[in-house]
C-alpha cells in the first residue's frame, strides 16, 4: 500500500498495524462520499482496472464495480466463468492479454490460492486479490475490521471469535491476521474436521465449544458453510452443525449488549445463523456490505491514485502519508 | 577403433580410489595401469573419474509429450549429469503396457547418449486394475515394473503383480523382477496441491499428509513379506517412511529405495512464492524430512538417488499452483546437488547414484562399475571443486522447470564415455 509502499493487495499477512489505520482512516472519507446526492469523486479518472474473475462472485463484484464508478475509473471486463475458460491458456498468456490493452490495475478473483500473486509477476499494473481460493480476500478483511472499529473503536483486547469452516475459508485466513494485528483475540471455534491441519503460527486460539466462549465475545463472526461439506463427510448432517455451532437464538440471547453479529455473505439461514438471529440490531450484515464499497474506494485509490487528492480536494483522515 | 586415454585421474568405484590410468578401446575398458596413451588423451588430473551415473526415475515424455521432452533431449542432459543410463518411466502416451511400446521406446532410443531402459506398467494402462503382459514384458527386456504417478491403491492387485513377478526370473536370466511403486493412499492424499502442514494450512492449499506414504509403505512393507516379492520404493519422502523401510530391510525383506535431490534438498516453506517449480509429486516435506532422508541416504536405509526427472512446458508450469502439472528438472543438477548438499564423500555418492541403482535396475553387468579391464566403458569424470550456477535456460532440457534455478552449487561433470564413446567434453555434449 502507499504507506509501506507496497504496489499491490494479496493478503492481509502483507499489512501491518500502521497500513490497515491508514486504509481503514481512509475509508471514513470514502464513506462519507458515498452518501452524498451525487455520490462520485474524480479521484480515478483517467485510470482503467480489469476485473479478472475466475470464479463467479456477485457481491464482491458489484461492490468493486461501484467503488470504481464512485471514484470515476473505467472499467474492462475479462469475466471468466469456469465453463467458458480455455484449459489451454496458460494464466500468464491471459494476464499480458489483458495488460497489452493498458491497465492501471486489476482485480482478481480465483479458485485456485495464490493465483493473484503469481499475476502479480507478470503485470505492472496494481492486483487486488479479491479472493484466492481458501488462501485470502483482504478486502472483506478489510471491511470488516472497518465494520468492527465503527461500532466498538480500538479493538485491542476484545475478544473475536470466528465460527464454522476456517478450512477451507479464505475470509478466515485474513481475518484472523487482520483482528489480530488491530490487538484483537481471535478464537477459532468449529469441529476438527473444518480447522485448518495446523494452526502453527496463527495469532488464534481454539476451541469446539461454542458454548464455552460465547458470552464473553465481543463479535461472534460466523463463516458460510458450504453445504457440499456434508457431502464430503466433513460434518455428519447440517441439522447438527446448526445445534453444535450454529449461532441459535439462545446462543446469540447470551451474546453481550454491544456484541456484534457478522458474516461475510451469503448467509445460509438456520445453518450458520438462525434465521432470527441474522436481523437482529446487533446483527451488521448488511452494513458490512455497504462498508465493502468505501473500503475498496480506499484501496483502489491507495493503489491507483498516486498524487491525486483523495475527496475534492478534503484531506483524508488523519494520518495519511500521500507520497 | 580408436582408443581413449584417461590420464592423471583419480578412479573411484565400489573397490575403492586409487590413482590410475586407463585406456577405453571397442566400448570396454581394455587397460587399467600407469602411464597410458590412447589415440585420444584426457587429462584427468584433478577430476575423479566413477562408473557412470544409473537414474531410475525419469520421464523422457516420448512418445506423447514432445513438447516438454524427448529421449534425445532428456538423454543428452543425463549425459550431461553424468549418468549412463537411465530407467524412463511408463507414463507415456501410450503408456508402455505392451512390448510393442517397449521396441518403439528402443527405436525412439537410437540416438541417445545414454543407455535408455523402459519399465513398463504393472497395470495395463496404469489404471491400477488388469496385470499388464508382464511375461511378454519381461521377454522384451523390461526388469522393473511400476505405475508411476499412480501408486497401485488395490492390495490385491498389488499383491497378485508381486507373486505373478515372482514366476518371471527365468526369463531375466535370474534376475528377480521387482515392483516400483510411488506410495500414496490417493484416498487421504487426492487433490492436494502440497505437504500437508503449517505452510498449506497458511496458504490455503489441499494437502497431502506424510501419512498416505506412510499407509502406503507399511501395506507394500506387508505385501513384500506375504508374497516373497522384491518391492522398491520410488522417491521416499517422510521421516517416517524411512524408519519403516529401515525395519524391513532389518527383517530381511526384499526391499529397496530411493530418494531424490529435491526432497533432500527443499522443504514446505518453498512453495509460500506459489511457484510452480516447486509443485512435486510426492510434495516436498518438512525440514525434519529433509534431514531424515539425508541420513537415510547416508546409513543405507535408503539405496540410490534417482531424479525423478520430470519436465513441463513453460505454459503448463505457469497455471495457478492448484492447476499445474506436478515435476521438477533433475538429471542435469541430481550430482552438483548431491554434491553441495547431502554430505557425503564421493565413494558414497557413487554407491548411490551408480552402483545401487544399477543393482536395483539389474543393469550391473554394464553400468556401475567396478572400473576394471573387460568392464563395459560407462564412465562420469568429475571436478569435485568446480562451482556453478544452475539456469534452467542453459539445460539441455526442452523444458525449464527446474526448482534450483539460481542456486550455486559445487561439483561438475566434465566429460561422460558412454560404451566407449566420449558423448560429454568438457561440459558439452558431443552431439
Amino acid at each position: 500500500m502507499r504507506r509501506s509502499g507496497a504496489r499491490h493487495l494479496l493478503s492481509m499477512a502483507d499489512l501491518d498495524r500502521a497500513d490497515i489505520e491508514q486504509i481503514l482512516n481512509l475509508t471514513e472519507s470514502f464513506a462519507e462520499v458515498g452518501e452524498r446526492s451525487i455520490p462520485k469523486v474524480p479521484a480515478l479518472r483517467g485510470k482503467t482496472i480489469a476485473w479478472l474473475f475466475y470464479e463467479d462472485s456477485t457481491r464482491t463484484r458489484l461492490s468493486f464495480e461501484t467503488a470504481a464508478k464512485r471514484l470515476s475509473a473505467d472499467t474492462m471486463n475479462f469475466s471468466v466463468s469456469s465453463s467458458s475458460v480455455n484449459k489451454g491458456e496458460s494464466l500468464r498468456d491471459t494476464v499480458e492479454t489483458i495488460a497489452a490493452m493498458g491497465i492501471d490495475g486489476v482485480v482478481v478473483r480465483h479458485r485456485a490460492a495464490g493465483a493473484p500473486r503469481q499475476v502479480a509477476q507478470w503485470t505492472d499494473a496494481a492486483v487486488i486479490n479479491a479472493g484466492d481460493g481458501w488462501h485470502q480476500h483482504p478486502t472483506q478483511g478489510l471491511l470488516d475490521l472497518y465494520t468492527a472499529t465503527r461500532h466498538l473503536g480500538d479493538l485491542d483486547g476484545k475478544h473475536v471469535a470466528i465460527v464454522g469452516d476456517s478450512k477451507h475459508s479464505r475470509v478466515a485466513r485474513s481475518n484472523a491476521i487482520g483482528f489480530a494485528t488491530l490487538g484483537a483475540r481471535v478464537t477459532l471455534v468449529g469441529p476438527p474436521t473444518l480447522f485448518p491441519p495446523s494452526l502453527e503460527g496463527w495469532p488464534v486460539e481454539v476451541t469446539h465449544d461454542l458454548d464455552a466462549v460465547v458470552d464473553d465475545l465481543d463479535i461472534c463472526y460466523l463463516l458460510r458453510m458450504q453445504l457440499e461439506r456434508q457431502k464430503q463427510a466433513v460434518v455428519p448432517t447440517l441439522r447438527e452443525y446448526h445445534h453444535e455451532y450454529g449461532l441459535t437464538s439462545a446462543r446469540a440471547d447470551r451474546l453481550g449488549a454491544d456484541a456484534l453479529i457478522m458474516h461475510p455473505g451469503p448467509m445460509n439461514r438456520g445453518v450458520e445463523i438462525a434465521g432470527e438471529v441474522a436481523d437482529r440490531p446487533n446483527a451488521v450484515i448488511t452494513e458490512q456490505v455497504a462498508n465493502g464499497v468505501s473500503v475498496r474506494m480506499a484501496v483502489l485509490f491507495l493503489l491507483l491514485g498516486a498524487g491525486l487528492e483523495p475527496v475534492d480536494g478534503a484531506v483524508a483522515g488523519g494520518g495519511l502519508a500521500v507520497a | 577403433m580408436s582408443s581413449i586415454a584417461i590420464t592423471n585421474g583419480t578412479l573411484v568405484d565400489g573397490s575403492g580410489t586409487r590413482r590410475a590410468d586407463l585406456v577405453i578401446q571397442n566400448g570396454v575398458i581394455a587397460e587399467v595401469g600407469e602411464k597410458l596413451d590412447g589415440d585420444t588423451v584426457i587429462d584427468a588430473d584433478g577430476l575423479v573419474v566413477t562408473p557412470g551415473f544409473v537414474d531410475i526415475q525419469v520421464d523422457f515424455r516420448e512418445p506423447g509429450g514432445e513438447e516438454a521432452e524427448t529421449i534425445q533431449t532428456g538423454s543428452r542432459g543425463a549425459a550431461l549429469g553424468g549418468f549412463t543410463a537411465v530407467v524412463v518411466m511408463p507414463n507415456t502416451t501410450p503408456t508402455i503396457d505392451s512390448a510393442a511400446v517397449v521396441r518403439q521406446i528402443h527405436d525412439l532410443s537410437l540416438d541417445a547418449l545414454c543407455e535408455v531402459l523402459p519399465s513398463a506398467a504393472i497395470t495395463v494402462g496404469r489404471e491400477g486394475e488388469t496385470l499388464s503382459p508382464m511375461a511378454e514384458l519381461v521377454r522384451s527386456g523390461v526388469r522393473m515394473f511400476t505405475d508411476d504417478g499412480d501408486g497401485v491403491q488395490d492390495a490385491r492387485v498389488m499383491r497378485t503383480a508381486l507373486e505373478y513377478a515372482r514366476g518371471l526370473s527365468h526369463l531375466a536370466d535370474g534376475f528377480e523382477i521387482v515392483l516400483a511403486q510411488h506410495c500414496e493412499v490417493d484416498s487421504l492424499s487426492a487433490d492436494g496441491a502440497m505437504h500437508e502442514g503449517d505452510w498449506s494450512s497458511r496458504l490455503g492449499m489441499p494437502g497431502q499428509p506424510a501419512e498416505a506414504e506412510e499407509l502406503m509403505i507399511s501395506r507394500d512393507i506387508a505385501l513384500a513379506r506375504l508374497t516373497g516379492g522384491r518391492v522398491h520404493f520410488q522417491h521416499v519422502t517422510t521421516a517416517r517412511g524411512v524408519d519403516l523401510i529401515r525395519a524391513a530391510k532389518a527383517e530381511g525383506l526384499k526391499v529397496t529405495a530411493e530418494a531424490t535431490p529435491h526432497h533432500f534438498c527443499l522443504d514446505h516453506s518453498a512453495v509460500a512464492s506459489f511457484d510452480t517449480a516447486f509443485k512435486v509429486n510426492p510434495p516436498l516435506r518438512t525440514a525434519d524430512d529433509v534431514e531424515a532422508i539425508k541420513a537415510g541416504l547416508l546409513d543405507g536405509t535408503l539405496d540410490a538417488i534417482a531424479t525423478d526427472h520430470a519436465p513441463h512446458t513453460r505454459q503448463d508450469k505457469e497455471r495457478p499452483f492448484l492447476d499445474a502439472p506436478p515435476g521438477m528438472l533433475g538429471v542435469e543438477t541430481a550430482f552438483a546437488i548431491a554434491n553441495t548438499e547431502l554430505g557425503a564423500g564421493i565413494s558414497k555418492l557413487v554407491e548411490l547414484l551408480s552402483i545401487n541403482p544399477a543393482r536395483i535396475a539389474g543393469i550391473d553387468d554394464r553400468h556401475g562399475g567396478p572400473i576394471k579391464t573387460g568392464s563395459p566403458a560407462n564412465l562420469a569424470l568429475i571436478d569435485l571443486d568446480q562451482e556453478w550456477t544452475i539456469t534452467g535456460a542453459a539445460m539441455a532440457s526442452r523444458s525449464t522447470n527446474t526448482p534450483f534455478e539460481g542456486r550455486a552449487v559445487r561439483g561438475k561433470v566434465r566429460h561422460t564415455i558412454w560404451n566407449g564413446d566420449l558423448v560429454v567434453t568438457d561440459g558439452e555434449a558431443t552431439r
